[in-house]
């Protein structure tokens, strides 16, 4: 029999569609692959207790004769800072530890109707703040290419989940790279959608004007199919966009056949020199851009000067907005609260916050509270909100060059767990790429484009679009997928060292 | 440079509601100033004739029809609470003895 956690979504939705296969059978085998190998891997903080039954009612429904959505019995694994009534919902923070939602964000209800079996909760740093799940209050998640180096982040958890085989589907958020980074450091697909096409209700928020949520996979028509069940106006979210959009599955499908590269004008940013980037890093993407050239694409050098200054705004934006948001974590209506004999409920609420969150969070907060502060306001706040306007002008200017951007998803491939935890604007660094992204609102996709000569580890090439356009990205990335695929002979994750108790990756 | 010191730190520690420890306030006051030196560089672009965005795409006023709905019950609403008693949360004194 084949093994069913191998397989792509799209390629258990079909043989659950046709009886080949049950759900309890494709959900059984993943919970087996989380008991095999997760105790290396630390992708999840909770699975589920109910996902047989879940995954059993599905089988009866198809049975019954019922009309399911195409990718109903396929199991998902969901970023921890979705919450879900069913199972704790923590950010990974301590201060949320055993928090159960009085309801389901707006994106897992829609993977409930659609028929998808949750699995379980991933691993992330706590709010979502970092780019390697080492600020996980639960301990990091281990990269599945190599158990020393990390998965990313902040959804490292959902990213290794998938590529440990350990679900074929999962949900991340993407506030400056979230679910673009994981997926380079693990040689897995990750899109974050057009600011406001997925629902953000029930998302544990972040930084507000930047939180996207979107899915996390291992082809690009995998996210497409979880991208047509999650996306979509949403009445509960006031910033989700009204805009009809197409099926991502049908661009991802439509893309495959590669006709899009012919005549398509990619854009490569001038101030993104190669030099800036791991050898292997910009060797890969070089080689990438060269299959796509060899297909009729062509490559145009474009200019984007204010990128520079994402990093910058971005860090004054995102703590700014985090520390306004991570007030209501304050010992009265939810979560931890620290015991002060004889202390006011003032007292309660600072110790509390002091012993629940973690050395990032806090130090996100402090920063966030000093930008927004009384003779700093325009200097810092103010001056980064102009340059996001300066960001998505630059955008503007190259979209009227281009059809898409593209560049390399990361710096540097996983590096090891604990080299840049001391070093806070290291880690920032981390982001440099993706964040203009998430300034501007535009979508954006990375895909795995090779292994780096030097260490053998994943790295992605990233294509962003124009706002809205997020159909474009599922057809340029099938289109390259499907070259690089094939010009391997195989997905780059059949490369990936075997894990578990007889895989010997350690 | 700029001009974080440790009685910043802590003060700002106060706004937002977090007692750091002084061995906190220690190592925060380090990493701000490196980080505050770094992102200050976004004044160099942030000229007067540039307006700021707030909001990635521009929305109005996003209202829904004035209708109750969507409510948790009581029990949902406490069943996360610290602490709670007779349908509230309950808290300690929320004056000291000096106010």
């Amino acid at each position: 029999m084949t093994d069913l956690t191998k397989l792509s979504a799209a390629a258990l939705a079909d043989q659950l569609a046709a009886r080949e296969v049950s759900s309890v059978e494709a959900t059984q085998a993943h919970l087996d692959r989380i008991a095999e190998v997760d105790a290396d891997i630390h992708a999840f903080l909770h699975v589920s207790d109910h996902a047989l039954e879940v995954a059993a009612d599905i089988d009866r429904r198809r049975a019954a004769g019922e009309e399911l959505s195409p990718v109903a019995g396929v199991p998902l694994a969901i970023k921890d800072v979705l919450v879900t009534t069913d199972m704790p919902s923590t950010s990974g923070s301590k201060i949320l530890e055993g928090y159960l939602s009085p309801y389901d964000a707006t994106v897992v209800a829609r993977a409930r109707a659609a028929g998808l079996v949750p699995l379980g909760k991933t691993n992330m740093d706590e709010f979502a703040m970092g780019s390697s799940t080492e600020h996980s209050a639960y301990g990091p998640t281990r990269n599945p290419w190599d158990l020393e180096r990390i998965p990313g982040g902040s959804g490292g958890g959902s990213a290794a989940a998938v590529a440990a085989f350990e679900a074929p589907l999962a949900l991340g958020s993407d506030t400056g790279g979230s679910i673009r980074q994981p997926a380079h450091v693990t040689g897995t697909v990750g899109l974050k959608p057009t600011y406001g096409a997925v629902s953000r209700y029930g998302a544990i928020a972040l930084a507000s004007s930047l939180d996207q949520v979107g899915p996390v996979t291992r082809t690009v028509l995998d996210s497409g199919l979880l991208h047509d069940v999650i996306g979509g106006h949403d009445p509960r979210d006031s910033t989700s966009l009204t805009h009809a959009w197409p099926s991502f599955a049908a661009a991802a499908r439509e893309g495959a056949t590669g006709d899009v590269l012919r005549g398509l004008k990619v854009g490569v940013i001038r101030e993104l020199p190669d030099s800036g980037f791991q050898q292997g890093v910009s060797e890969s993407f070089r080689a990438a851009l060269a299959a796509m050239e060899a297909q009729g694409a062509e490559i145009v050098e474009i200019s984007a000067p204010h990128f520079e200054y994402g990093v910058a705004a971005y860090y004054l934006i995102l703590p700014a907005e985090a520390s306004s948001n991570l007030a209501k974590f304050d010992s009265v209506r939810f979560g931890m609260r620290v015991d002060v004999p004889g202390g006011t409920v003032e007292d309660v609420m600072a110790r509390t916050r002091d012993a629940g969150f973690g050395d990032e969070v806090k130090r996100r907060i402090i920063l966030g509270t000093y930008a927004l502060s009384a003779g700093y306001y325009d200097a810092y706040y103010g001056s980064a909100q102009k340059v996001r306007t300066l960001i998505q002008r630059d955008f503007a200017d190259a979209f009227a060059q281009v059809d898409v951007i593209a560049t390399p998803s990361a710096p540097t491939t996983a590096f090891k767990l604990g080299e840049k935890i001391d070093d806070p604007l290291q880690m920032y660094l981390n982001d440099v790429t993706t964040i203009p992204a998430n300034l501007a609102g535009v979508p954006g996709i990375s895909i795995p484009s090779g292994l780096a000569a030097e260490d053998g580890l994943p790295v992605g090439i990233q294509f962003l679009a124009p706002a809205y356009q997020d159909a474009r990205l599922y057809r340029v990335g099938a289109a390259l997928e499907a070259l690089l695929v094939d010009s391997w002979g195989g997905p780059l994750l059949d490369r990936a060292p075997a894990l578990g108790a007889n895989g010997g990756a350690r | 440079m700029s001009e974080i010191t440790p009685d910043l730190v802590r003060h700002l520690g106060v706004l937002a509601r977090i007692q750091l420890s002084d061995e906190e306030v220690e190592r925060l006051t380090g990493q701000l100033d490196a980080i505050v030196d770094n992102i200050a560089k976004v004044s160099e672009v942030a000229t007067p004739d540039v307006p700021a965005t707030s909001h990635p795409i521009a929305l109005q006023n996003v209202f829904r029809p004035d209708v109750a709905g969507g409510q948790l019950t009581p029990a949902q609403v406490l069943q996360n609470a610290p602490d709670a008693a007779d349908g509230r949360f309950r808290v300690t004194a929320i004056l000291g003895e000096e106010q």
